[in-house]
């Protein structure tokens, strides 16, 4: 039959194509070369962008590669989804000889423990995550004590009593910064509400910027965010009211709204990380640190705005939370009921802290289910 | 709740459905040619990157909404040229168009991710926009809002009062009979397409430089295919594609409105409402032979041979 | 030397298994062109896009998991295309396959059984084909155009998905985060190759793809959809029945597509989550087309699709470009095959002069 021969001769141009393709293009010897030195790989939720939650990140892997200069070589692969996708970057990066592999959002937690099993002689980092392995670590930054005193100031500088909150996915590690800054607000200022906006995703400037209009429409007039980009503060600053920001100091996107920010630093601990797998120091932990680590820091607080004897509060207060006596999730807090849960003269356990999962008395309405 | 709170939803939701009444006013057009053009999603965002890099390097929104629709146009002319002179079939060639718009977009865009734009401040029409109430509901938008407005009076004008208008409607319910009379079916819809993407090149405009204002990857996020819903569900008829727009465009402001009202209703279920209307819409139109012909063009989505008359 | 078209007198068949060749071709030489615009070696950007993603045992793997979805909906999709009926909600049928397969996953998770999986794929398979009813249903007793009606539902479906997976499905000790538990053993498929993701779910596919060519090429149906695609009224005049042709045309590629849900969930992803998908449904289309909607072009050309997403995803570790350029190249590949159909039923031909 003609078209039964017309479709063979197809399938060989098809296959000859194929083959062509693949021997033109020898496989470059580039690989080999760099096999002394430590390849160190980096996977991103969102893009670097110049603010946000992945921007910081870069920037710790920019120390790493100042402080080893040619003992270690860094790779980042950006805006990699959460779920199946992510599970095929770990495993090249691990294929491709990267020994330490940091994985930097939520999601990539069952992905990561799938390939570490794969390769259980590479190391892998995952920040935020609550499971750990033998050659996998989680890390994670005490955000909630950069939220308490950044509830300090907004509960200070707001006029309607009336707080927002663009939060990205209802997971503890989010509760517990809705918590920690209501309960910050509340210690300066009992009459404050906090509105949450829900929006499931961590980086959506779209969706970020109509939960923050629809906040700020509700009468809010200070605003702050867990989600990764800037345009909380920019549309803060065009309705003129106070932003608070997260991850990155973005004074320069809100010039007027911006109060200040809790920034989150990596430097210190993946250059520590990274030293430790070069002197195979390097073991499985849970690493939780806060602003006496130095992972956590307030961004500069915007003075023309903020009156000197509240930034006075906060620098006390954080000075107490730095040397222990003063915890932000210390009694007596409530619920959303009015019930005590935490007496006078205690406070929670991180292992409460990491399982949180409800809302302190001052938060409008319910955790989505 | 307040009235000031009523109008603040009722401001923001004109906002939002803006980039829906470009994109399926223009869609509306093409498909009154006969031609289901299923790239708007692709040229919108093409639109919306150009528009985007335009505005970042010169500061002009005049230049960013002309790069955007020349954007759309030349994505349009893909799709013109492949099912118009080359004759391929309408669905594929529109899907290939979104697809590689999608992709285009985002290679395009690589750099100018999460770069912030200087936002354009509403209108605010001097006195007017200060009357309490009135006001805010007539006069404190941004001029692409007011441009939108007009381009709808426009096309009614055009469709139901001009000459042109009828020869255009005439091609899309029977090319056949258009070319009997002399009128080139295919020269007419190409402008039909092009009309299309200079539209959907707009409304990414509007998206990418005023809404929100930034650019990532993806960002129109399924408003094309809410505006080709859009002009089925408005049974192609221009004054209800701008009613269903607003309609549509409120859904997405209404969800975070009732989140901070503590109101639980799923987001996904109101962001299905759209669709599952649209789908109504259309079996009741299509039920019988004579609401389909009262309603939608005649020959959407077949092929036009000039060869086999 | 001028040239001119003409329509030929019979469509070339020649014609139409060499254009997507030259659909490949012109798509590689594109590519080439927009590398060296990039000022990227062409060489290594070649090499990265196609050659490093396949250039191990596990990286076949890989192309052949990849392209497992793609091949089986092409498959199922082709039953409708060839009687032109226009299928294109298969993403929405494979959410909601996964939906119901994933359901019984879930509600299952305690059982050890063996008969999980073979009632996964049943669920599955019932769960794209309700969903591919609605357009079936609607277009053959209201008229209403299918192209319309299952593209409107791939969004219900995907949102379904996400609805339940932000919701009701929630894994209860997964600290709120939009994702189901982790499937138990006994839902998930097992590895056909060590050191691979290779999974049982190919299997699958390969049947679809000789099942496909007996039913299209050998069967008395598969020549009755042809003919009711090729000539509507000649159809109707034959006795044959349209409404049957368009259930069927639609229940097939709901059918493949709810399985490919199934395999995605019990494979390589092994959970719901709030998407499944990174387009398959629509890539199958891309395909059908270039497959020729012929089983034996589509295993090859879902194996090319599939190397397009892996070779997206090399370029952005290795060149510091967007995965994007997937859908760059998938998008040309279809541009230049619906253009080079063009020549099947029109020729160029000297004019010698004017």
């Amino acid at each position: 039959m003609e078209q039964n021969k017309f479709f063979k001769f197809g399938l060989c141009i098809l296959a000859c194509v194929f083959i062509v393709t693949g021997f033109a293009f020898p496989v470059s010897s580039k690989e080999k070369a760099s096999k002394e030195k430590l390849k160190v790989g980096f996977v991103y939720v969102s893009p670097i962008g110049d603010a946000g939650w992945t921007f910081q990140h870069d920037l710790g892997r920019i120390a790493v590669d100042k402080t080893f200069g040619d003992k270690v070589e860094t790779k980042f692969v950006e805006n990699v989804p959460e779920g199946a996708e992510a599970e095929r970057v770990i495993r090249d990066l691990a294929k491709s000889g990267h020994d330490l592999i940091f994985t930097t959002s939520f999601g990539y937690m069952n992905p990561t423990l799938k390939v570490a099993k794969l390769f259980p002689d590479k190391k892998f980092e995952h920040s935020t995550g609550y499971k750990v392995a033998k050659n996998v670590g989680t890390y994670l930054c005490r955000f909630y004590e950069g939220r308490y005193l950044t509830g300090i100031i907004a509960g200070k500088m707001t006029k309607s009593n009336s707080l927002g909150y663009v939060a990205a996915f209802p997971i503890p590690e989010v509760i517990r910064g809705i918590n920690a800054f209501t309960l910050g607000a509340k210690s300066v200022n009992p009459k404050i509400k906090v509105k949450v906006i829900w929006i499931n995703s961590w980086f959506d400037p779209g969706k970020e910027r109509e939960a923050s209009e629809a906040l700020i429409d509700q009468g809010v007039d200070v605003l702050t965010h867990h989600t990764d980009s800037t345009a909380p503060t920019i549309t803060a600053e065009e309705k003129g009211v106070y932003a608070i920001a997260y991850h990155s100091d973005m004074s320069k996107y809100g010039p007027k709204a911006h109060l200040t920010a809790t920034t989150h630093v990596w430097d210190k601990f993946y250059t520590q990380i990274t030293d430790d797998v070069l002197n195979n120091k390097w073991k499985s932990k849970e690493i939780w640190g806060g602003i006496k680590d130095g992972m956590i820091e307030l961004a500069p607080i915007n003075t023309k705005a903020v009156p000197s004897d509240v930034v006075k509060m906060v620098q006390k207060t954080e000075k107490m939370i730095v040397d222990g006596s003063f915890h932000p999730f210390q009694g007596p807090i409530k619920n959303q009921k009015g019930k005590i849960i935490v007496k006078s003269g205690s406070h929670l356990t991180d292992k409460d802290l990491l399982g949180m999962n409800y809302y302190v008395e001052g938060i409008l309405g319910n955790i989505p289910k | 709740m307040n009235i000031d709170i009523l109008l603040n939803i009722f401001v923001a939701t004109i906002a939002a459905g803006t980039p829906l009444v470009y994109a399926a006013l223009g869609e509306l057009i093409t498909e009154k040619s006969g031609v289901l053009n299923l790239g708007v999603e692709g040229m919108m965002l093409v639109g919306a990157i150009s528009g985007f890099i335009a505005m970042a390097k010169t500061g002009s929104l005049v230049f960013a909404v002309l790069c955007g629709m020349a954007a759309g146009i030349l994505m349009s002319l893909i799709f013109a040229f492949l099912v118009l002179t080359l004759m391929a079939n309408q669905v594929a060639s529109g899907l290939a168009l979104t697809i590689f718009g999608i992709g285009i977009s985002a290679f395009i865009g690589i750099d100018y991710t999460s770069v912030a734009l200087k936002g354009i401040p509403p209108l605010n029409i001097p006195f007017l926009s200060d009357i309490p109430f009135i006001g805010r509901i007539f006069f404190s938008y941004d001029i692409l809002i007011y441009l939108s407005l007009v381009l709808l009076t426009g096309i009614i004008f055009f469709l139901y009062k001009s000459r042109a208008g009828l020869i255009l409607r005439a091609i899309g319910e029977n090319p056949k009979s258009g070319h009997a009379l002399g009128f080139s079916v295919i020269g007419i819809r190409y402008l039909a397409v092009i009309f299309g993407g200079a539209m959907a090149g707009i409304g990414g405009v509007y998206l990418a430089v005023l809404y929100t204002p930034m650019w990532v990857e993806g960002m129109v996020a399924g408003r094309g295919w809410i505006s080709i819903a859009l002009v089925v569900f408005a049974t192609w008829r221009p004054l209800r594609v701008i009613a269903g727009a607003y309609l549509f465009g409120g859904v997405t402001i209404i969800q975070f409105h009732i989140q901070g009202f503590g109101i639980e209703i799923s987001s996904q279920f109101l962001c299905m409402l759209p669709y599952l209307a649209t789908i109504i819409v259309l079996v009741i139109i299509s039920r019988n032979k004579n609401t389909i012909r009262l309603n939608s063009p005649a020959s959407l989505g077949t092929t036009y041979h000039p060869a086999t008359n | 030397m001028l040239f001119k078209i003409e329509p030929r007198p019979d469509p070339s068949k020649k014609m139409k298994y060499l254009s997507p060749l030259i659909a490949v071709v012109m798509m590689l030489i594109t590519g080439l062109i927009i590398f060296l615009i990039l000022g990227k070696n062409p060489v290594s950007a070649f090499h990265a896009f196609f050659i490093e993603p396949v250039n191990d045992f596990y990286g076949l793997g890989e192309l052949i998991i990849k392209a497992s979805p793609l091949m089986l909906i092409g498959v199922g999709l082709t039953v409708g295309f060839r009687a032109n009926i226009w299928n294109i909600g298969a993403e929405g049928q494979l959410a909601m396959g996964a939906v119901f397969a994933g359901g019984i996953a879930i509600y299952f998770s305690n059982s050890t059984s063996v008969f999980i999986i073979p009632f996964m794929f049943i669920a599955g398979a019932f769960g794209g084909m309700l969903w591919a009813c609605i357009p079936a249903f609607l277009k053959t007793e209201f008229n209403a155009n299918e192209i319309l009606v299952s593209l409107m539902l791939n969004y219900v479906g995907i949102l379904i998905l996400s609805l339940l997976t932000h919701g009701y499905w929630k894994d209860p000790n997964g600290y709120g985060f939009p994702q189901s538990i982790l499937f138990s053993e006994s839902a998930l498929l097992p590895i056909l190759i060590e050191g691979t993701r290779l999974h049982a779910g190919i299997i699958i596919s390969f049947l679809a793809i000789f099942i496909g060519w007996i039913f299209l090429l050998k069967s008395f149906i598969g020549f009755q959809l042809q003919v009711s695609g090729l000539a509507y009224n000649a159809a109707s005049y034959a006795g044959f029945k349209y409404k049957k042709m368009v259930w069927f045309g639609l229940l097939a590629g709901g059918l493949a597509a709810g399985l490919a849900g199934v395999s995605e969930i019990s494979g390589p992803i092994g959970q719901l989550l709030p998407s499944v998908s990174p387009g398959y449904g629509f890539a199958a289309i891309i395909v059908a087309f270039v497959g020729r909607l012929h089983p034996g072009g589509i295993f090859l050309s879902s194996l090319l699709v599939a190397l397009l997403y892996l070779g997206g995803e090399s370029v952005q570790m290795n060149l510091d470009l967007p995965s994007a350029v997937t859908g760059i190249f998938q998008g040309m590949l279809l541009f230049y095959l619906l253009a080079a159909d063009f020549l099947i039923n029109f020729r160029f031909k000297v004019k010698s002069k004017l």
